[in-house]
């Protein structure tokens, strides 16, 4: 087994029913485990895109990618360099929050960018967009505070530039 | 004009070139059968006792013809009868079309009677396949099925059909098929590479697999190994596609392969792997496999490349095309050195010793072989017989032994037998004179499974002699409880009284036993004079192991020989 790295994977599919269905039994039988996953329309009405995140060696990684251009419904696969694509992920957070901690979360939110999308009496929500990265930092902060619910997207990303900047 | 679905179908099937499938009626195919009725003089149906008859059937139709088997069932169990069928096809790259009847589309996802989503349960054991929920896709729909069932690696594909698309119209346009040419393009660089590296070594090595056959590059193949002077070793699935005859040509590799061929991947200092996948059956330890030597894979699947055993160089691409641009770079040769220690391994090997009183079962396969000749169409089921039929027959030509490697699915031969005698004889073959043999090997325990396809080989007059290898217990469990379990027999002997000779007789076939080699052969003898089936029953003892044996995880070094 070698070094175990993380891989930002987009596969661009068909838009019909089942494919997500197709590619998660794929990784299901042959054990890939999928960090995160999203699916998104593109400006083709009839392909998808799927952005995967997944964690694993140099090998099973290029197996992966092997066995899923396989798929009849796989238009096109590649893994995305990370320094030369947008990679985005929007996190929504829950605090339990009142009279004494709001005005310290507000000032939190304000140092991440994020924005306050719901006030209650007992809590707010909000809403953070950027690199995984930072939304681990802006949750670990938080951590500090009560969190009450966590709901993140899973990345989307694009290369950069005009052309597609598939990793060599 | 306008077509109905089920008329839709059968004229894309007689587009595709199809002119013989297997299957089993149902209510959500009632229209197709009708649309069959009526186009019996263009497509044969043939109809078996069960669905996965039917699917070994097509399975066995398309290994014996290197045609597309085709085989068609009705929804819900109708549809779940042909999963093992069509995963033992996935697993042996074997082109197949499952057609699939299910309830109409108003009744899609509402649990009605006899509805399954067989799209969903087979997705992992095809290569792709459809739902077609509206008339006018499904002459595309069956063409794409055919395309996808033929091209790269081979594999089955399945096309559900609810019953209100099969009687609904639409226009249908003939299309006349194009030929299949796999893509394929040629890289010189590698092919030097590959070609340097086969005329460099001192120790080289073919090893080849039942991807060979699927490119029909027997010939290449043959080119490859006597011009380079390469000794070579085959994979179970790949028996045939290059003569026993043939002085380089090694034998079995593997578990139950000979030591020769063992020694030989352990020794070499080049192997050139080619249309084989480095399954657990070969490769038992895949750190320790060919560890001295420099490998190359050839492959049209490009992520088999390094998939189980790392790799040093590849050539993806059509095996035939790919040997055909690697030929010319090879330098003809004779290595008497390498050869010369090849026939020392080969004088000590394994040989199993004659035995007049008794029925060996290396005799057995030595008799059929002697017996029926080279144009032998060899089947099998899976277990000990199988071992046997792959070691001891002899084996003569590509297409001729039609065997379930991959899934190891037990209950395949006669179905299989079914559709291979279809395929090289005809569905008439009862009527003429002058046909190939037909033998299904089976045992037993295989033959108990799905034995019931003996009503079909009656129905159809097949003359398919089946040799039953009947040592009355699960040889193959049982020999592993032998030498793994200290011979704790945990439902290996199930203790059966199958009279194999009367039940043949109630099926309508004919019926011999035999208990030694004379009564085999003159049984044999007979047999091949029978216009229909028949079984022979040969009388095997419990404790007749397969040998040589490698065990699970070993190498060479840990080969059992007694």
């Amino acid at each position: 087994m070698g070094r175990s790295i993380k891989k930002v994977v987009s596969v661009l599919v068909d838009n019909e029913p089942g494919v997500l269905a197709r590619i998660t039994s794929l990784f299901g039988r042959r054990g890939y485990n999928i960090e995160s996953l999203t699916v998104s329309a593109t400006n083709v009405k009839s392909v998808s895109r799927i952005t995967i995140v997944i964690e694993g060696d140099e090998h099973m990684l290029n197996q992966m990618i092997g066995q899923t251009s396989k798929l009849h419904v796989v238009q096109d696969i590649f893994t995305l360099n990370y320094e030369r694509s947008v990679v985005r992920e929007l996190l929504l957070v829950k605090v339990a929050a009142d009279e004494s901690n709001r005005g310290a979360l507000t000032e939190i939110a304000n140092v991440y960018k994020a924005k306050i999308v719901d006030l209650s009496i007992g809590s707010m929500i909000l809403e953070l967009t950027g690199e995984q990265n930072k939304l681990d930092g802006f949750l670990s902060i938080l951590s500090e505070y009560s969190i009450m619910e966590v709901c993140r997207t899973g990345i989307t990303a694009l290369s950069r530039g005009a052309i597609n900047n598939e990793e060599d | 004009m306008k077509l109905t679905g089920s008329e839709i179908l059968a004229e894309v099937l007689i587009e595709q070139g199809v002119d013989t499938i297997f299957g089993y009626p149902g209510g959500a195919v009632l229209n197709i059968f009708d649309t069959l009725y009526k186009y019996q003089d263009k497509i044969t149906h043939v109809l078996t006792a069960h669905e996965q008859g039917a699917s070994h059937a097509a399975d066995g139709y398309a290994r014996a013809t290197g045609k597309t088997g085709v085989v068609l069932a009705t929804s819900g169990p109708g549809a779940t009868n042909l999963v093992t069928g069509i995963a033992t096809a996935y697993l042996d790259s074997i082109p197949m079309v499952a057609i699939t009847g299910n309830v109409p589309n108003n009744l899609l996802g509402r649990d009605a009677f006899q509805e399954i989503y067989i799209t969903g349960i087979t997705m992992p054991i095809t290569k792709h396949n459809y739902l077609v929920t509206k008339v006018e896709d499904l002459a595309d729909t069956i063409r794409e099925a055919f395309r996808i069932a033929n091209t790269g690696r081979k594999g089955p594909v399945l096309i559900d059909i609810p019953k209100d698309v099969t009687a609904a119209k639409c226009e249908y346009e003939p299309v006349k098929p194009i030929r299949l040419i796999e893509r394929y393009q040629k890289d010189l660089e590698s092919l030097r590479r590959v070609a340097n590296l086969i005329n460099k070594a001192q120790k080289p090595l073919i090893y080849f697999g039942g991807g060979v056959g699927s490119s029909q590059a027997e010939e290449q193949l043959m080119k490859l190994v006597n011009k380079a002077g390469i000794p070579a070793t085959y994979t179970m699935m790949a028996a045939g596609l290059l003569p026993d005859s043939n002085p380089l040509n090694l034998g079995m590799i593997g578990m139950h392969g000979n030591r020769t061929s063992n020694h030989a991947v352990s020794q070499c200092d080049a192997l050139i792997c080619i249309g084989a996948r480095f399954s657990d059956r070969v490769a038992l330890n895949p750190n320790k496999f060919a560890m001295k030597a420099t490998i190359a894979q050839i492959d049209i699947d490009g992520s088999e490349m390094n998939k189980n055993v790392l790799i040093d160089y590849s050539l993806v691409g059509d095996i035939g095309q790919v040997l055909d641009d690697l030929i010319p770079l090879v330098e003809e040769k004779e290595r008497p050195q390498w050869i010369g220690q090849i026939r020392e391994w080969q004088e000590n090997d394994y040989h199993p010793v004659d035995c007049e009183t008794e029925l060996k079962p290396h005799q057995v396969m030595r008799i059929i072989s002697e017996t029926c000749g080279e144009d032998t169409v060899y089947v099998t089921d899976v277990g000990q017989h199988q071992m046997w039929a792959a070691q001891f027959l002899n084996h003569a030509k590509p297409r001729s032994f039609i065997s379930s490697g991959g899934l190891g699915t037990m209950g395949y031969g006669y179905g299989a037998a079914i559709g291979a005698c279809c395929g090289v004889n005809g569905v008439d073959a009862g009527k003429k004179d002058n046909n190939k043999p037909v033998i299904h090997i089976t045992g037993d325990g295989s033959f108990h499974m799905n034995l019931n396809e003996g009503c079909t080989a009656v129905s159809y007059d097949l003359p398919i002699i089946t040799v039953i290898m009947n040592n009355q217990v699960l040889g193959m469990v049982r020999q592993w409880q032998t030498v793994f379990y200290e011979k704790r027999y945990s439902h290996t002997d199930p203790c059966r009284k199958t009279d194999f000779v009367k039940l043949a007789e109630a099926f309508g076939a004919k019926g011999f036993h035999a208990s030694n080699p004379a009564e085999f052969q003159e049984a044999l003898n007979e047999a091949l004079k029978v216009k229909g089936p028949v079984w022979i029953e040969c009388a095997i003892a419990k404790d007749e192991k397969v040998l040589p044996m490698i065990p699970a995880g070993g190498t060479v070094d840990d080969i059992i020989m007694s």
